[in-house]
């Protein structure tokens, strides 16, 4: 008779998760809000843990990891070395880390954060999956803080795949932080504060913003930001989109006027440039927050999709927090850097307060988003429908899968199916959601946009606004298209280095290796007890 | 929201048991109305490994005969692949997958055993490191996602309906049978009602006085960024399941899982776990030349099982009117031959096309009250998981 207090030896019962090391405080993002958290909490007594992916190499920029790059980086990037010299330089914080004892390791990319819970009881603490590009290994941490920073939001019109066309965040950092950004002369789209401080970053480095331009016909960033890109020489045209860009790599772009239905209308008007660079909008970075379970929700005030805070910038667990633009993104916080400086101390103070100290770190006052200054809803599903809807001919939305609109909004199979047979009904969107709310993740599974190796990173926020303008929903309210660990494409090789312990490696088995679920049908007894049915020896699930 | 209108058949569980049975049913003309709590193949039924050869099952032949026909009968594609591969890597592994060739045998089907040449040939991206292998002529693969959605539309194509994002909640009964369904967008009047609601159909059949006896798992998936199409995408072995999809990237599973406690109302949560690497690492021996290819996603999914891992597809003996329909793990690649089977107990009353006796309920009749504790399918208790 089997003991009823023994696991099932298959299961996860018994296969510790060893990290190879541990911190007490590990922060994921080496910018300013994880570098001012990294140094408080060595300041206050902590040994803390800081990583960051930059400067990730002129390969993966080519992949648009973590940026959307767009090939826009010079072959000053190339060389590794004067990347890491440039990265370190621009950001005093850095060597002030390493002066301070704090262990920051560059080059090292966090892929995943896992945490003990419900349908994962077994695992022994928070850990997380780090690569240095050739290793994968785990790390256990007691506390942990995502300061992961920003991304843009991509945007499709024809052309807007080609070499050139890059995020406003990604322009910004190759200009202010590598010295490396190729386009000289540039368009820019969006009149965000964020998209306003990338052409200042832009104007500073040498380069010319010869036109920005905005789909709505006001500008939605700080009025001075916008006077300060225009006396560098920008033009404003406001209620215009870009129609398409010509060339092989960017060599001009074709700009229209729109009317209030963001239709083009009236004469193009070609614009010599060789960048075009997308403002419409930057995104909090929650992929590790939200593929380890935190609670997010669409926040406007933050940006968007953003983790859910309290006070303390603790998220809904406990021992993870979230600080500077993964935190949320706001005008007076990306002008002035003393935010997320408050967001990391509070941070640090919490993390004292929970482990019973004194809290050496006098915690500064709360930080509170301001209410947004537009309606980021409306002002993104416009340039989502005058650029992307409204499109000359059918640009991919989608570029890893090359899905495009119509063929996102009409759920079709992907074109390798060579699926032509249209029988019966339609099946659009509306057959698919039927009276609910639609779901990325439903399309996604159906038509593969956002299922590619950039993980959805350029599509995500044009699907669910074609998603909400196809159903007539608030953006807010369409779903956020989930986000699954490796949140950075690992090698095969280098995920198979995480250690396993050697009872997972004996009782491995394709399947729940039960002895009685694959006894043919011709064999199977006619009672089943456990004494009696389970079997016992070798097996290999079918 | 349509109203509460009920249906002939009303079947609770949209994954891909309930929503074959619904399609089977529904091109018949039967009036079906499937409910199901969140979306069409949301749980399991959307999650897993595409596999469809279950040579130990009475359902095998029919697997087989219709799995060939579902893009054409369903009119939607499945990217069904005939024809499975499997490497072993030791000389345990080329004995126990040796099952499936002689289960198959007595059915029918033929099987090549795989030297290493023939390896090299059929599978580009193996290695030298395979000890054997076989090649299944018959089995195959199909897109869960795909065929999830298209048995969905066709049971509209039908007439029949679906309703998403509601949950039953209990069943209407008098003079043994059952005359509705409670849901929270009211009573749906039935003449009989399905319950193939994955993990949740032992709770629901307890309450109409026979419990199904089940536990849930969760269980772990990852795939790659796309690689050229190999000849045949079936391969695995090596203690995975999966398969290449037809975009190319490469689909596994296998590996420990974890034994769920029971949830109420809500969706079980399914975390990914480091276990990723250990999959990655199998799937590097198994595919030595696409061991730099990239992790791009991993997943988990929640899991049925019976205490013997065999199907339960039967009338309940307490109510006139219900059929109760879990495939216990293996509900996938059965789907359309399950679909049948439970259309057969609705309508005749007996399946017609197998010999199913051994999905019936009454084997576990002398079933120890314990086995969950005796079978060591636990969960960790909440306590432990505090203290650790
Ligand atoms: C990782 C993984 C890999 C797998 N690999 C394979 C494979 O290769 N081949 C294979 O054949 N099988 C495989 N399986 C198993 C297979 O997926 C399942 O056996 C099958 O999907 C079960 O289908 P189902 O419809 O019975 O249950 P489910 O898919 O669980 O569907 C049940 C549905 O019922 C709904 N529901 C529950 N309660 C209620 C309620 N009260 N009211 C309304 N609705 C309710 C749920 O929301 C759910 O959608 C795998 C599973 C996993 C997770």
């Amino acid at each position: 008779m089997p003991s009823a207090d023994a696991y099932d030896p298959k299961s996860v019962a018994g296969k510790t998760v060893e990290p190879s090391e541990r911190a007490q405080v590990l922060v994921i993002g080496a910018g300013r809000a994880g570098l001012t958290a990294a140094l408080a909490a060595a300041q206050s007594g902590l040994s803390a843990v800081v990583v960051d992916e930059n400067p990730v190499s002129y390969a993966t920029m080519g992949e648009d990891v973590p940026l959307h790059y767009g090939q826009g980086m010079s072959a000053a990037s190339r060389n590794g070395n004067a990347a890491m010299e440039a990265f370190v330089a621009s950001e005093p914080l850095i060597e002030q880390a390493f002066e301070s004892g704090v262990d920051l390791r560059l080059r090292t990319a966090c892929w995943g954060l896992y945490s003990p819970g419900p349908g994962a009881a077994w695992l022994p603490g928070t850990v997380a999956g780090l690569t240095d590009g050739e290793r994968s290994w785990l790390i256990g941490a007691e506390h942990v803080i995502v300061a992961a920073g920003r991304r843009d939001i991509g945007l499709a019109f024809p052309g807007w795949d080609k070499p050139g066309v890059m995020g406003a965040t990604a322009a910004r950092m190759l200009a202010a932080r590598y010295g490396a950004l190729e386009p000289r002369r540039v368009v820019l789209l969006g009149t965000t504060a964020e998209a306003l401080e990338a052409a200042l970053a832009i104007q500073a480095a040498g380069g010319e913003v010869v036109a920005v331009v905005e789909q709505a016909t006001a500008p939605v960033g700080p009025a001075d930001l916008v006077a300060a890109v225009v006396e560098g020489g920008a033009e404003l045209l406001l209620g215009h989109v870009v129609r398409e860009v010509l060339g092989a790599s960017v060599e001009a772009a074709l700009v229209s006027a729109v009317d209030v239905d963001g239709r083009a209308v009236g004469e193009e008007r070609r614009i010599p440039c060789d960048g075009v660079v997308l403002g419409v909008g930057a995104v909090p970075v929650i992929d590790l927050l939200d593929a380890l379970g935190c609670a997010t929700a669409f926040q406007p005030e933050r940006g968007g999709y953003a983790p859910v805070v309290g006070p303390d910038q603790r998220t809904s667990i406990r021992n993870v927090f979230a600080v500077g633009d993964c935190a949320g993104i706001w005008a007076a916080k990306s002008r002035d850097l003393a935010v997320a400086d408050a967001e990391a101390r509070r941070a640090v103070a919490a993390i004292l307060g929970d482990r019973g100290g004194a809290g050496v770190e006098a915690a500064p006052h709360a930080v509170i988003p301001e209410a947004p200054a537009y309606d980021i809803e409306a002002y993104r599903l416009g340039w989502v429908r005058a650029s992307v809807v409204e499109a000359r001919g059918e640009p991919p939305v989608c570029q890893c899968e090359d899905v495009t609109a119509r063929e996102l909004v009409e759920v079709r199979p992907p074109r390798y199916l060579g699926w032509t047979q249209e029988r019966r009904n339609d099946r659009s969107l509306r057959a698919l959601l039927g009276e609910g709310l639609p779901h990325p993740d439903q399309v996604k599974r159906l038509t593969r946009a956002g299922m590619g190796p950039c993980q959805g990173r350029r599509c995500r926020e044009q699907v669910a606004c074609l998603l909400a303008l196809q159903s007539g929903e608030r953006l807010a309210n369409v779903p956020l298209a989930s986000h699954r660990a490796p949140v950075r494409p690992i090698p095969l090789a280098s995920a198979g280095q995480l250690p396993e312990a050697p009872a997972q490696a004996e009782h491995w088995d394709s399947w729940f290796g039960m002895h009685a679920q694959w006894t043919p049908f011709w064999e199977t007894p006619a009672r089943y007890t456990v004494a009696t049915g389970r079997g016992s020896g070798p097996v290999a699930s079918e | 929201m349509e109203e509460a209108r009920g249906a002939a058949v009303v079947i609770v569980g949209g994954g891909v048991t309930g929503l074959s049975a619904g399609w089977h049913l529904a091109q018949e003309g039967v009036d079906v109305l499937v409910i199901e709590k969140g979306m069409v193949g949301w749980e399991a039924s959307g999650r897993n490994g595409g596999g469809c050869s279950h040579h130990h099952s009475p359902l095998f032949l029919e697997e087989q005969r219709l799995w060939p026909m579902m893009d054409e009968l369903l009119g939607y594609p499945t990217e069904f692949q005939p024809k499975r591969i499997r490497l072993a890597f030791s000389d345990a592994q080329m004995t126990l997958y040796a099952r499936a060739m002689r289960n198959a045998e007595r059915q029918g089907f033929r099987t090549d055993v795989l030297d290493r040449d023939d390896i090299c040939e059929l599978v580009p991206l193996a290695g030298d490191n395979a000890v054997g292998g076989y090649f299944y002529h018959f089995g195959g693969h199909a897109n869960p996602h795909r065929t999830l959605q298209g048995y969905a539309w066709a049971i509209e194509d039908h007439g029949g309906r679906i309703w998403q994002r509601c949950a039953v909640q209990g069943f209407e009964t008098s003079g043994g049978r059952v005359t509705g369904v409670r849901t929270d967008r009211g009573i749906v009047g039935c003449d009989h009602v399905v319950i193939a609601a994955g993990p949740a159909t032992g709770a629901l059949s307890a309450m109409l006085g026979q419990e199904v006896p089940m536990a849930a798992a969760r269980a772990e998936m990852i795939v790659t960024e796309p690689l050229p199409l190999m000849p045949y995408g079936g391969v695995d072995g090596n203690g995975l399941y999966g398969r290449q999809t037809l975009r190319g990237n490469l689909a596994y599973g296998g590996g420990p899982h974890e034994w769920l406690q029971a949830e109420g109302e809500a969706a079980p949560p399914k975390p990914s776990t480091p276990l990723m690497g250990a999959i990655g690492r199998r799937v590097a021996e198994l595919f030595p030349k696409a061991a730099h290819a990239r992790i791009i996603r991993s997943w988990a999914g929640v899991i049925e099982n019976t205490p013997d891992g065999r199907p339960v597809i039967d009338r309940l003996a307490t109510v006139e009117n219900a059929t109760v329909a879990t495939l216990s793990s293996v509900g996938f690649g059965l789907s359309p031959a399950s679909g049948r089977a439970i259309r057969d107990l609705v309508v005749d009353g007996a399946c017609g096309f197998a010999d199913i006796s051994s999905f019936r309920l009454e084997r576990f009749a002398d079933l120890e009250p314990n086995w969950r504790d005796l079978q060591g399918w636990k969960a960790r208790a909440a306590e432990e998981m505090e203290a650790a």
